[in-house]
């Protein structure tokens, strides 16, 4: 009897690390393999692209997942995670935030449930992911590895090809489905042996490193997301305003009220898009960015928003600019004559 | 350029990566072998996006038109 081929469920971000993991799991141990990328909302490529923003050579980021499946020679399945229940263990995670935003063990946990539905649908035999030991703070040190296998119902079903041989024997590998002597014993930050290995492996071309692609970990994003949660009695985020927490400069004018300006003409755009229910407001008769608000404003905040709208648009020397409000269906409501904020000084202790 | 005529139209305006890319492969996924999918976006990256997600599914890319800020990317489903 031939030996039957093991099925694996790759996750892969499309950094060097996933990269490699799915070329051994795939050519050296000689597995089926299913290669997977979740979409979580948070990602820095999207918001770049959306925002209308290009590299300086004029090119926009690739999405990394995408060029690693063309480079490897391997569909990678994009799911779009960025529901309801994504979101809520991201305001509330079990285990905290790292530095920023970043609740990199609950959203682990959750990614390898995931993971771990699809492989039990498909009939597949482990999970893999390109995690090195001791390569992050937070998710990766090994007890914080073994938690996070436990609390997605994958223990001894999760394998880390490049740092096997310092990890416990999967399932598996304990039952000879594939050959543990051909995995690998690569610990720590330095990406020496994985850029050694991409040569003997024959992967010519993966990104650089960057920290990923999640702007969880920015603290300008983080500011902005604690304080939304921090204003609202339920700690509950919507899609849309994860959205918008990504676009333009934001203001926090008193509890219930914030003013968010665009800065780039994309940034309007995608404001002009999510103006339902919220005030909008532009210089009437000079250019400017497009802002919304969100709540209920007082005539002094709105006064206040009227000025930095136009502080931030053509209209910044003139004397005074028309400030146009409408409502949250798109009604005209008023026009404030306002004098521009002459020094940012003045309103930067509304800025989140 | 001469472009075939498409069996099916996806139009993923407003979306950004990697949201067009999900929804052609769920698209391609219900055509037949040979069929011509268009996917007009206005996510400039479809420009690098399509052609690496065609790699490594092996459809065939035919190519992507940019007309002003809309971007017309073309595939040919290969199933066989």
């Amino acid at each position: 009897m031939t030996k039957r081929k093991p099925r694996a469920l790759g996750l892969i971000s499309g950094g060097l690390d996933s990269m490699l993991s799915l070329k051994i799991v795939r050519d050296v141990l000689g597995c089926e393999v299913r290669a997977v990328n979740f979409y979580t909302g948070f990602c820095i490529t999207e918001t770049q692209r959306r925002s209308g923003r290009r590299r300086e050579d004029g090119t926009v980021k690739p999405n990394e997942a995408l060029q690693a499946g063309a480079e490897l020679e391997a569909e990678v399945e994009l799911i779009d995670i960025s529901d309801e229940g994504y979101l809520d263990v991201i305001a509330n995670p079990k285990f905290g935030y790292g530095a920023n935003a970043n609740p990199c063990i609950d959203c682990r946990i959750d990614m390898f449930k995931r993971a771990k539905a699809l492989l039990e649908e498909w009939g597949g035999d482990f999970v893999f992911t390109g995690e090195v030991l001791g390569q992050r703070p937070k998710s990766q040190r090994r007890h914080t590895m073994a938690l996070i296998e436990k609390n997605a119902g994958l223990e001894g079903r999760l394998l880390r090809p490049l740092s096997a041989q310092l990890l416990p024997p999967t399932i598996a590998e304990k039952e000879g489905l594939i050959d543990r002597s051909k995995l690998y014993k690569i610990s720590g930050r330095s990406r020496k042996e994985q850029m050694a290995l991409a040569k003997e492996l024959g992967i010519a071309n993966f990104p650089q490193p960057a920290g990923g692609c999640c702007y969880l970990t920015d603290e300008a994003f983080a500011k902005k997301f604690f304080d939304v949660l921090d204003h609202r009695e339920e700690r509950k985020i919507s899609k849309e305003e994860i959205v918008l927490l990504a676009t333009g400069r934001h203001f926090r004018l008193s509890d219930g009220v914030k003013l968010v300006v665009g800065r780039t003409e994309g940034e309007n755009f995608q404001l002009d898009m999510h103006a339902a229910g919220r005030y909008r407001l532009h210089a009437r008769d000079v250019n400017g960015p497009v802002a919304l608000v969100e709540g209920e404003p007082t005539w002094e905040e709105m006064v206040i928003a009227s000025r930095i709208v136009a502080r931030y648009g053509q209209g910044r020397d003139l004397p005074q600019v028309a400030i146009e409000w409408r409502n949250g269906k798109g009604e005209g409501e008023e026009v404030l004559q306002v004098e521009p904020f002459r020094d940012d000084a003045a309103f930067a202790s509304l800025r989140i | 350029m001469e472009r075939p005529v498409p069996d099916r139209t996806l139009d993923t305006s407003g979306r950004f990566c990697p949201v067009p890319i999900i929804e052609t492969a769920k698209a391609v996924k219900e055509m037949g072998h040979e069929q011509v999918l268009l996917v007009i976006a206005t996510d400039p990256g479809i420009e690098t996006d399509m052609p690496a997600w065609c790699r490594s599914t092996r459809h065939e890319y035919l190519g992507t038109d940019r007309e002003g800020r809309s971007f017309k990317s073309w595939v040919r489903v290969r199933k066989a």
